[in-house]
């Protein structure tokens, strides 16, 4: 059987202390496998996106592991750590984070910067990925003159520059009309499907929920193992 | 990320949010710009003084005189010495000196270190005349070796035979030549009484003009081959032991450290002299000149506090703002120590920016306001420029306001590489 490409056990983090305690998540054991579709389903509050946070590796969990490709991210080094967010892990933000003042192909290079990739290349592997999201036009104009739409599909070129292998998304169609929030899917699925990209997207929409291979329900920082809200 | 991609990266960061950016230079400005200021006056005064110092005398020689042993309250008259020779000078009245004699000035010149003995000659000129025109009263300095700055001309030649003067240059006018220029290299007559009453002349070239000074004797100076012959002139009639005596001579050494200095002054002073070198004789003048210096110095100073804290309140609230970015490249991957880098880059350049400018601008607006100072109201101070700047001080300044800049930048931006990205990127 394969190593799954992430991996927890008995995940929990905790935000403030005494009165002002809150247990996000209380115990998460997963495991998600290489090129596979997950959705992180879940009200606002249930814990859904500090599960995703403690996935990429963008926080440190209060108890419980968390394994990428079989290797617990607590022994990870600094270095080791920020080369894994960097090759193999793509986000895209609910907010973007765009550099507005930026040109839209300096925003999408970003990550190739930080991995120290030449002016050259980074220039042709950037062009690449937004002629593949069909952005190329735009590559010159300033990201804060962009449609929202557009917005999200450059901030999916950028977690695309540098090549991951899971792509994680939170609220992807969140800030989005259902037109352009049904393009940005298409786009999605499509990276899932025909690159083998393991996509974990957190969502409070049953309906794009729907469309994925494996649901994961959290309610009150904990799995559960149907869709209650549905059933009930 | 790689350190030239870094640097090309801070910089265009920086000249990003222009507002921001303007705002942390302006603040950086004033300071660079005060601290210029304030050490470009430092200099100025500090060259102005040197160049009147030199004005005095030489810095390499000694005034001596001899010892007085009598000045003890109620000791009472001292015995008769045939030997013990004393002059009235001024100072309080009834005060007299010991003379020097050809013997002492002997004994003098036995001492280790000590180049040459010439007597200090106090001529009594009574006029000056250029062309058979008006006479103007005229006294020459007794200090040997003065080197004052000069407004035209030369330095006298103190070896040769020609009788040079250098004179004031409020001289010039009056005496009836057209200027500074005209002045060199014309003979004027000089009239000097003798002991017995008669007016004897002497003729001697217009070697230099002397500037207004601050610390000068506002006399005339002489070169050794005039000395001489108006000294000549002065003691016609007078009996052979006059020729012999003088209150003070000057004791000229090879320049060399402070010790050997005080080492010839102790020798001088077992010896039955008194020695003072130039720094003693105008030592209370160059202490109140230290002290304004000081209090300069430290306006320099608390400039520099209050800009500094201008320079980090302006820089810790650009890096504060853009926490979320920070956060953002430390989710892609970007490593705490190039997220340090970055963005202490970017206040080093800023700081550059605004020290450099700050500078530029105090030099240009320095050198101007004292072009016109120079000119009018200080112009009585001839020589005088009040704001003079050095390469190695403003290049002080510059890397100085660059560093704070850095320190500045670099407190916010370690605690922004510190944390974990996603608490960076919730910041709100």
């Amino acid at each position: 059987m394969p190593v799954p490409i992430l991996s927890t056990r008995d995940l929990t983090k905790t935000y403030g202390r005494g009165p002002d305690r809150f247990d996000a998540l209380k115990g998460v054991s997963l495991e998600i496998d290489r090129g596979d579709s997950v959705a992180i389903v879940g009200k606002s509050g249930s814990g859904k996106s500090t599960l995703m946070h403690l996935l990429a590796l963008l926080d440190t969990p209060g108890g419980g592991e968390v394994h990428v490709d079989g290797t617990d991210a607590k022994t990870l080094t600094a270095r080791k750590l920020n080369t894994l967010r960097n090759q193999m892990f793509g986000f895209v933000f609910q907010q973007f984070f765009l550099n507005h003042t930026s040109s839209v192909l300096e925003n999408v290079v970003l990550p190739l910067k930080i991995a120290g990739v030449g002016a050259r290349e980074r220039r042709i592997r950037g062009m690449a990925v937004l002629e593949q999201l069909e952005l190329a036009d735009k590559a010159r104009n300033k990201a804060g003159n962009l449609s929202g739409g557009q917005k999200q599909r450059v901030v999916i070129a950028r977690a695309l520059a540098n090549n991951p292998q899971v792509l994680f998304a939170d609220e992807p169609t969140g800030n989005l009309d259902t037109a352009t929030g049904r393009i940005v899917e298409d786009i999605l699925f499509d990276l899932n499907q025909n690159q083998g990209i393991t996509l974990i997207t957190v969502t409070h929409d049953h309906d794009l929920a729907a469309r994925f291979n494996r649901r994961l329900f959290i309610r009150d920082g904990k799995l559960i193992t149907t869709d209650e809200e549905h059933a009930a | 990320m790689k350190p030239l991609e870094t640097i090309k990266t801070a910089i265009s960061n920086s000249f990003r949010s222009k507002l921001r950016t303007t705002l942390t230079i302006l603040a950086i400005f004033v300071g660079a710009f005060t601290l210029t200021i304030t050490n470009g006056l430092g200099t100025g005064i500090s060259n102005y003084i040197d160049a009147q110092i030199a004005a005095v005398g030489p810095s390499n020689a000694f005034t001596v005189t001899k010892t007085d042993t009598s000045t003890d309250a109620g000791s009472g008259p001292k015995k008769y010495d045939p030997n013990t020779r004393v002059i009235a000078v001024g100072g309080r009245p009834g005060s007299t000196q010991l003379a020097l004699t050809q013997a002492d000035l002997d004994k003098m010149a036995t001492i280790p270190g000590i180049t040459s003995v010439s007597p200090v000659t106090r001529l009594n000129t009574a006029y000056i005349q250029w062309n058979n025109k008006d006479k103007y009263q005229l006294s020459i300095s007794p200090l040997a070796g003065a080197h004052p700055p000069l407004a035209a001309g030369t330095a006298m030649d103190d070896t040769g035979s020609q009788a040079q003067i250098t004179l004031p240059s409020n001289y010039v006018v009056p005496l009836g030549l057209t200027d500074n220029a005209h002045a060199i290299g014309q003979d004027i007559t000089i009239g000097i009484l003798d002991v017995t009453g008669t007016m004897h002349t002497v003729t001697a070239t217009i070697q230099g003009v002397e500037e207004n000074a601050l610390l000068g004797s506002g006399g005339a100076l002489a070169n050794k081959a005039l000395t001489t012959a108006l000294d000549g002139a002065q003691n016609t009639g007078a009996p052979a032991v006059g020729l012999q005596t003088w209150t003070a001579a000057t004791a000229a050494f090879t320049p060399t450290n402070s010790r050997a200095v005080n080492d010839m002054k102790s020798q001088l002073s077992a010896a039955g002299y008194t020695a003072q070198t130039l720094d003693d004789r105008i030592g209370t003048v160059k202490t109140v000149i230290n002290g304004i210096i000081g209090v300069l110095d430290a306006f320099a100073i608390i400039a520099l506090v209050a800009a500094g804290f201008g320079i980090v309140n302006t820089l810790l609230m650009s890096v504060q703002e853009r926490t979320r970015e920070i956060g953002l490249m430390k989710a892609m991957g970007m490593g705490s120590g190039s997220v340090f880098a970055l963005f202490s880059t970017e206040a080093a350049f800023i700081g550059l920016l605004g020290s450099l400018i700050g500078s530029a601008v105090a030099i240009g607006l320095g050198t101007v306001v004292s072009g016109v100072l120079a000119r009018g109201p200080l112009s009585d101070l001839s020589g005088l420029q009040i704001l003079s700047f050095a390469p190695g001080p403003v290049a002080g300044v510059i890397i100085l306001v660059m560093a704070i800049a850095f320190i500045a930048g670099t407190l916010p931006a370690a605690r922004a590489a510190r944390q974990n990205p996603i608490d960076s990127l919730r910041y709100e």
